[in-house]
């Protein structure tokens, strides 16, 4: 290559005539500074228009593109702009491009941000309202899938739920007990702080036991699991929406929702009970530790204290909500899981999206229950 | 006999000046199982070079060592005489830039609408103004035969076929000199086949590209493929179809010989 890597524009005027010469490499690295003066080419009216080739060393489909459209101007301009000294093995490219004209402009709305809004609440509205009806339906769908294999008691499949069971409970021992420790710690902190103002620090031990064993156990264990199970059921069985698996299984005349939901949302509602109980007994340790170092409440002490603090239903109050929440946070992990369409970066939007509706519905559940509690007075 | 033929090759090589892609003594090994030994490859300026060879042979891992994807045990890849172990970050950045990849499914960024897919190699190598890029764009899917209206469709929304051109529009964007196909013509129909075979072969000479494609198509091996690269006991022979069926190894006789090569042939 002895030539400079440059491309060169020149334009060669005289007698009625316009000569556009372009020399040198004409491709993609030295269009930049090509393009804007191969637009600014005005002949005069009336002049004869030619474009020379002749000393073009290089050229790429992007540099014929640029001089392709030149002569298409000029010539809808009305000049003649005939093409001359096109080297052969250059003709094949303007053969290519040539029909490039014809493709409209790649759009780009107008941004219109009052009509955008609008359009995006609007659109949104009904997003929710038809993921309200298909959420439904897919309740629907699991209650005859229940009622079904409650008739056919064969097919259920224990292999399935036990690998989930030790999935979503067994693997998850670690981080429910270690958080519901530590909150049961800044919770009995926080308590004696403030009730040692008025020399009442012993009811730290009550406040402790009821806001634990009635709703912080079972909604932390909750959120963490919708954090770490839903989003796990919404990827997998996303994942497995993409690979063509459940098209796979609903051809061989298997029940995506028998073989993948069921397990999981048995698994879990067996589950959620369990891990809801030993996050209660977790928190009350690290309350308790602290205690005695805070409070200088000693072990006994402070058991004492909580048996006249907690009845039966202080507990029970706790645990009966944990199914219904694992019913929530199976059904809207494996609902998004089979909502994924298509490709990899729908499989990270529904996993969001599940995580965001499970904790949500939990907490929502949760202050229903809380209403209907405080109705029936216990 | 297999012997002869390979020397006739190194001759013909001989007589072409510096090829673009040279390989030597190139070994490729996963835990104990080695998959090339000592194995050479030239490819020359122009041709194009189908690359064929029973399953797990290795015909993609060696297209993975070669693109940089994968470092090769032992042995030199050299790319228009640079050897890609020795590059610097910047100097492999560059030499990336001659060169365009269609992976098997089109790879194609899913989150980004097949416009957008092409503009990526353009935006991160070319100072192109948004006006002309936008062009450019336009250019490289009329190229490659893509419908007009393809342009804003996302990934998802296209057919195998159509994935495969946008894949091969976003490998042409920077007009490389070197293009990489890994099965263009898999699933695609016989019709979709002959048209991407036909797209490569016009393509091909109006660029005046170099073609290493991995093939399983006889059609295509047959209608655009310069030479063959057939892959056999960890190394590569190399030749014409005329040339390779001269050597009487058992994997070629049976692959350039059996009922799918002769109906290919036309025999």
């Amino acid at each position: 290559m002895a030539v400079a890597e440059q491309g060169l524009l020149d334009i060669r005027r005289g007698e009625g005539q316009w000569v556009v010469v372009a020399t040198g490499v004409w491709d993609i690295s030295t269009l930049p500074s090509l393009d804007d003066a191969v637009r600014k080419i005005a002949p005069d009216r009336g002049d004869k228009v030619r474009i020379d080739m002749s000393g073009i060393d290089k050229l790429d489909s992007a540099g014929a593109w640029v001089l392709f459209r030149l002569r298409q101007r000029l010539q809808d301009e009305g000049y003649d702009a005939d093409v001359e000294g096109l080297r052969p093995e250059h003709a094949g490219l303007f053969a290519n491009i040539s029909s490039a004209k014809d493709v409209p402009e790649l759009q780009k709305a107008k941004f219109r941000p009052v009509l955008h809004m609008l359009e995006h609440v609007g659109r949104r509205t009904f997003q929710m309202a038809s993921e309200a009806r298909d959420l439904l339906s897919f309740f629907g769908e699991i209650c005859f899938a229940v009622a079904y294999v409650l008739t056919h008691p064969r097919r259920i499949k224990l292999v399935p739920v036990i690998n989930q069971m030790e999935q979503v409970g067994l693997n998850a021992l670690p981080i429910v007990g270690l958080l519901a420790f530590l909150i049961g710690v800044v919770l009995a902190f926080q308590g004696a702080d403030q009730l040692a103002r008025f020399g009442a620090e012993i009811y730290t031990v009550n406040l402790l036991g009821v806001s634990f064993l009635r709703e912080i156990g079972i909604l932390i264990t909750s959120i963490i699991i919708a954090g770490r199970s839903g989003s796990a059921f919404t990827a997998q069985i996303g994942t497995m929406k993409v690979n063509e698996e459940i098209d796979a299984m609903s051809a061989l005349g298997l029940s995506p929702i028998q073989l993948l939901v069921l397990p999981r949302l048995l698994a879990l509602i067996l589950v959620l009970p369990l891990l809801g109980f030993y996050a209660d007994i977790m928190g009350l340790i690290g309350g308790a530790i602290m205690s005695m170092f805070v409070l200088d409440i000693s072990v006994a002490r402070f058991i004492e204290q909580l048996n006249g603090a907690l009845s039966m239903w202080t507990f029970w109050i706790g645990i009966i909500k944990a199914p219904f929440f694992a019913f929530v946070i199976a059904m809207i992990g494996c609902f998004n899981g089979l909502k994924v369409a298509g490709s990899a970066e729908s499989v990270g939007m529904m996993t969001t999206k599940a995580v965001v509706q499970a904790i949500f519905l939990v907490i929502v559940l949760d202050a229903v229950f809380s209403i209907l509690f405080s109705y029936l007075k216990i | 006999m297999a012997q002869q033929a390979l020397v006739t090759a190194d001759q013909q090589r001989e007589a072409v000046p510096e090829p673009v892609i040279r390989v030597r003594g190139l070994r490729n090994q996963f835990g104990t199982q080695v998959v090339h030994d000592n194995l050479d490859l030239d490819v020359r300026k122009g041709e194009v070079l189908g690359v064929v060879g029973g399953s797990g042979s290795g015909k993609s891992v060696l297209l993975r060592t070669i693109i940089g994807l994968r470092r090769q045990q032992a042995g030199t890849v050299e790319i228009m005489g640079r050897d890609t172990s020795k590059l610097t970050e910047r100097d492999a950045k560059d030499l990336r830039a001659q060169w365009g990849v269609l992976f098997q499914d089109g790879a194609l960024f899913s989150s980004l609408s097949v416009a957008e897919n092409i503009q990526v190699p353009l935006k991160e190598y070319t100072k192109l103004s948004r006006r002309l890029m936008d062009e450019v764009t336009r250019v490289k899917i009329v190229m490659t035969g893509l419908p007009a209206d393809a342009a804003v469709k996302f990934p998802s929304e296209l057919s195998g076929g159509m994935r495969k051109r946008a894949g091969l529009a976003r490998a042409l964007a920077l007009d490389p000199n070197i293009l990489f196909l890994d099965e263009p013509t898999a699933g695609l129909d016989p019709i979709g086949a002959a048209n991407f075979d036909q797209l490569i072969g016009t393509l091909q000479q109006s660029l005046g590209l170099t073609v290493f494609m991995v093939t399983h198509d006889l059609d295509s091996l047959i209608a655009i493929c310069d030479r063959i690269a057939v892959l056999i006991d960890k190394k590569i022979v190399v030749g014409t179809i005329k040339e390779l069926l001269k050597l009487d190894h058992p994997w070629i006789q049976e692959y350039f010989r059996g009922p799918r090569a002769r109906a290919a042939f036309g025999e």
